[in-house]
């Protein structure tokens, strides 16, 4: 029966949100008060419909209702019931429709926290945003139904990957999906500006905090999608430019860009049809992401389970949207601003150029990702992209970015005189290099590529300091002062950046000093590795609710002392002839010891792992850092009053 | 005009993707095809003391079948293999990829065999120099020893149909 | 006293070949290296690492559980031991898989966009945004506030630029 409330509350949703859409854009087209009005209501109808679909998912999993295909096909009864739960977002189908409930849920959001919209491009965002939800429901319907119902019921069900049943699971994909779904409003915002013909700064001013908010969400999606692979995959890699995380980090990458470019948009009022047209990207890649890891056409071991139909829709509806939408573009986008103008060496040119740095990464990222699908498709051949490409094309172009992080913020807008710049950096600039002299003589075994890590994460802090003191000591009264009265946003700034060089600091010092031992132990065997003594105590039997396991115990002990006793395991589940690694960490803020156990060579003896990765929780730390900076940004009071513009319009 | 571009630049993305739709990016091309047979020297299932390599059939046009016992798709293949050893279309030489010698025969003896012979390649290294990854792969030899097609993958009537015996008369033909 | 220096070298020789005993067994303790040549094995994943499974073909050859990663490392392995180079050693593994075995793409014909597209799009980036800066400012001394007159000043300008090419 809940199966079947649920089904019809997805079918009812998606009559909802085809009205939202076309009874909203109608009204706002035909400027009739009461059409558009019902753009709120709607929003807020299709997302509870929506709730109540997936909360009928949620119910079968927790009840183990194998009759339901999906259930059957990603749970079973021995699973652990929080994991039961995340199973409903584990499939395809599940997923998909997670992805519909954050979309409606984005556009809840948008319904409660427009006061500062004009009721048409309130109408008009909503309808586009009703658009896209129609899409994806009528996708799931036609598609991807999680409610299908086998006959008979399975008696047991194939049960969850072991490599999800993790906390893991139950955090990174909704986070990433609201980041990746939240720019969907941002997309909706321009559409509504360009079919109103109106994209000016307020439009900026809208868009910003849901950009922020939607980048925030996506920074910890992919930040936690990449610790997790850490601690979960067991040979302590953390990101692999697979096609599935490319898909959520070109929409990032198009995102930074978006931030960047709307503090241009709003502050000067310049470069509106740029800004545009990069919030109808980003949204766009992200729904090229979606087909990508669901249609087939790239293999992932993260890919869903796939099928040329879904991808056929999916292709379609892409088509229609991003078409739609990049044609719209090119007949209203403005045809000049009277746009202010600025000098080669000023912010606003700084901010450009971050953006076509940040644009050409995403493009190179698309590129490799697509490359291997283009030659096939030409027929020149077969190849692969991995790993080592990316790498080599990736950080030569966000080097210059990286570089840039600490010269914006100190350029005044329009224009500067370069040799102005050069003395207010001149002492950022000294110190880093002394800062690299000395890491280079005094680091045991320095490269070039450490080194230049090593310089930009420490170019970035020492320029946004020296930025921060600058701009504080700039106040008549005082440093403290000075320190209340900075806005939020420039707080988020200066953390988000400093995250930035977080994040670079610990990529270099991991990828420049990690340190691996594959050795063969036995009760007793001892080992030395970065200063620590390890012990092997031999392995003993564990279960858990559905495997069992061989933990190996591995005493760490410093200088004498004991410090932990790590427990790595080999899974054996009893629903899967997958023999699962559980690596153990011993994490510390200097680095983490990684030990993951191989196979058993003789009666006695294990081959095990061991590794030493200096700094690697830098690489998160990092990463949360800019997200916290995001936000901070959005706190900032300017997006909570009444903007000045609206004000003066209205008297 | 360059307010187009990126829709034209999205428009040409789109082709690609249609495209990539009908295309496995698992699957990988040989590079021997047009080349050569590798060759080898390998013993036989079943027959003691005799040994087997790509010469001995010079002068006929010829399929490898690489299979195995411990295979779940080579099953679904099988009995298209059994046909065409019925109906005396093409020789067809196995090889044993990976394998212990009495599961194989087992195996033979259940699903039946449509092998001329077997050739044993328990270390694999056979299967690498012909560029296998996977079990089963068919391999279309001609007269010359030359490899002519791989068909990657359990072969299927269709691919039967469409594929061998089209490629099979053309080189008939041309003998 | 006789029987004191009986037993003291007896107790001396006790301590000292439990000393002995003691360090032998500490340096047994110390665990082997898995491989039983780890130079070798150093080697043969510093090829191996360059090349892609392809069973688990998001995995290199270095990392992947896959029977066949395992066969290919062997294979490695053993022509590293007749002495065959790294370079050879991979080009024998793309003549029988292709350049789709290779992890990092090779520089050829087919691949010269994908190695080179970035850079001379980042080029073209940067020469349209320096084009755009310049045009603006022409504009901008323009000091007008009529944006007709902002247009067509533009179209000029771009219609003088085609012209001086």
């Amino acid at each position: 029966m809940i199966p079947e409330i649920g089904h019809i509350a997805l079918i009812t949703a998606f009559v909802v949100a085809l009205l939202q859409c076309g009874l909203s854009l109608w009204g706002a087209h035909t400027q009739q008060v009461r059409l558009m009005a019902i753009a709120k209501p709607a929003a807020f109808a299709h997302f509870l419909m929506i709730l109540l679909a997936f909360a009928c998912l949620i119910s079968a999993f927790m009840n183990n209702d194998f009759s339901v295909l999906n259930v059957a096909e990603n749970s079973n009864a021995s699973l652990p019931m929080i994991y039961r739960i995340c199973a409903s977002w584990g499939s395809h189908e599940g997923s998909i429709l997670l992805w519909a409930l954050m979309l409606s849920g984005w556009g809840l959001a948008v319904a409660c926290f427009s006061k500062n919209l004009p009721s048409y491009v309130l109408a008009r965002t909503l309808g586009v945003m009703g658009f896209i939800s129609s899409g994806t429901l009528l996708f799931t319907i036609a598609t991807s139904n999680p409610f299908l119902r086998i006959l008979p019921a399975a008696l047991n069900g194939r049960d969850l990957n072991p490599l999800l049943q993790d906390p893991g699971m139950i955090i990174h994909p909704p986070m990433l999906y609201m980041g990746y779904v939240g720019t969907s409003v941002v997309f909706s915002l321009a559409i509504a500006a360009l079919l109103s013909g109106k994209l000016d700064s307020s439009w900026a001013r809208w868009s910003r905090p849901w950009i922020t908010t939607a980048w925030c969400f996506l920074t910890l999606g992919i930040a936690l999608g990449s610790a997790w692979a850490y601690y979960e995959l067991g040979w302590g890699g953390w990101w692999f430019w697979d096609p599935v995380e490319n898909a959520s980090f070109i929409p990032w990458l198009l995102g930074t860009a978006l931030i960047h470019s709307l503090a241009v948009t709003e502050k000067r009022g310049g470069f509106k049809m740029w800004t545009a047209l990069l919030a109808i990207l980003t949204f766009s890649m992200s729904l090229l992401g979606t087909f990508l890891v669901r249609s087939g056409v790239i293999t992932s071991v993260h890919a869903f389970a796939t099928d040329p139909t879904r991808g056929i829709f999916i292709l379609v509806f892409l088509a229609i949207l991003i078409g739609g939408s990049l044609t719209l573009f090119a007949l209203r986008a403005p045809r000049a601003s009277v746009g202010e103008s600025f000098d080669t060496v000023s912010r606003d040119s700084m901010l450009l150029a971050n953006n076509i740095l940040l644009l050409v990464a995403a493009f190179t990222v698309l590129l490799g990702t697509l490359y291997p699908l283009i030659l096939d498709a030409l027929g020149l051949g077969k190849i692969s992209v991995g790993q080592p490409y990316f790498n080599a094309v990736f950080i030569p172009l966000m080097a210059p970015a990286l570089f840039l992080m600490g010269v914006g913020p100190i350029t005044k807008w329009r224009s500067v005189k370069p040799i102005e710049l050069a003395t207010q950096l001149r002492w950022a600039l000294a110190i880093t290099v002394i800062t690299s002299i000395i890491s280079a003589l005094t680091m045991r075994s320095w490269t070039a590529s450490i080194g230049f890590g090593l310089l930009i994460a420490s170019w970035i802090v020492v320029s946004t300091i020296n930025n921060l003191i600058a701009r504080l000591r700039l106040h008549p009264q005082g440093f403290f002062t000075g320190f209340k009265i900075q806005t939020m946003s420039y707080f988020g700034m200066v953390i988000a950046h400093l995250g930035v060089a977080v994040f670079v600091f610990g990529v270099t010092m991991v990828t420049g000093f990690e340190e691996e031992k594959d050795l063969r132990m036995q009760a007793g065997s001892t080992s030395e590795l970065a200063g620590y003594q390890l012990r092997f105590d031999g392995v003993k039997e564990v279960s858990g609710s559905n495997y069992t396991a061989a933990q190996g115990q591995i005493t760490i002990s410093k200088n004498g002392q004991v410090l932990t006793i790590m427990q790595p395991e080999k899974r054996k589940y009893f629903s899967s002839e997958m023999l699962m690694t559980e690596a153990a960490i011993y994490s510390k803020v200097s680095g983490d010891i990684y030990i993951s156990m191989a196979e058993p060579v003789s009666m006695t003896e294990w081959g095990v792992k061991v590794q030493y990765k200096p700094f690697v929780s830098w690489i998160w730390a990092g990463a949360f850092l800019i997200a916290l900076g995001g936000f901070f940004a959005i706190l900032d009071k300017k997006y909570r009053s009444k903007p000045l513009s609206l004000v003066k319009e209205a008297s | 005009m360059k307010r187009f571009l990126p829709l034209i630049i999205f428009a040409c993305l789109c082709v690609f993707l249609v495209i990539g739709l009908q295309l496995n990016p698992k699957e990988i091309p040989s590079p021997l095809i047009g080349k050569s047979a590798p060759q080898f020297t390998q013993p036989i299932l079943d027959q003691v003391n005799q040994e087997f390599s790509p010469e001995q059939m010079r002068g006929k046009v010829w399929l490898l079948n690489v299979w195995a016992s411990w295979c779940f798709s080579c099953r679904a293949e099988h009995p298209l293999l059994n046909e065409l050893a019925k109906q005396q279309t093409i020789p067809i030489i196995g090889l044993n990829y990976k394998d212990q010698d009495d599961a194989a025969k087992e195996w033979l003896a259940k699903m039946g065999n449509p092998y001329q012979l077997s050739v044993i390649d328990r270390s694999g290294n056979v299967g690498i120099n012909y560029g296998v990854y996977g079990v089963p792969e068919t391999f279309l030899i001609n007269s010359q020893g030359v490899i002519v097609h791989k068909f990657t993958g359990p072969l299927t009537p269709a691919l039967i149909q469409k594929e061998l015996l089209p490629m099979l008369a053309k080189l008939k033909q041309s003998i | 006293m006789n029987q004191f220096l009986n037993t003291f070298p007896r107790i001396a020789l006790g301590v000292l070949l439990n000393l002995f005993l003691l360090t032998s067994l500490s340096m047994a303790n110390e665990a082997k290296p898995l491989a039983d040549n780890p130079e070798l094995e150093a080697k043969v994943q510093m090829i191996a690492i360059e090349l892609r499974c392809l069973v688990c073909q998001n995995e290199t050859i270095a990392g992947s559980h896959a029977e066949l990663a395992v066969d290919l490392r062997n294979q490695i392995r053993t022509q590293l031991q007749s002495g065959k180079s790294g370079e050879e050693i991979i080009s024998y593994m793309v003549d029988r898989y292709g350049d789709f075995v290779l992890y990092k793409p090779p520089v050829k014909s087919n691949t010269f966009v994908l190695w080179f597209g970035p850079f001379i799009i980042l080029l073209v980036g940067l020469w349209a945004l320096l084009r755009h800066i310049r045009k603006e400012r022409v504009v901008a001394r323009l000091n007008s506030d009529n944006p007709d007159d902002v247009l067509k000043a533009r179209a000029l300008l771009s219609t003088v630029e085609k012209d001086t090419k």
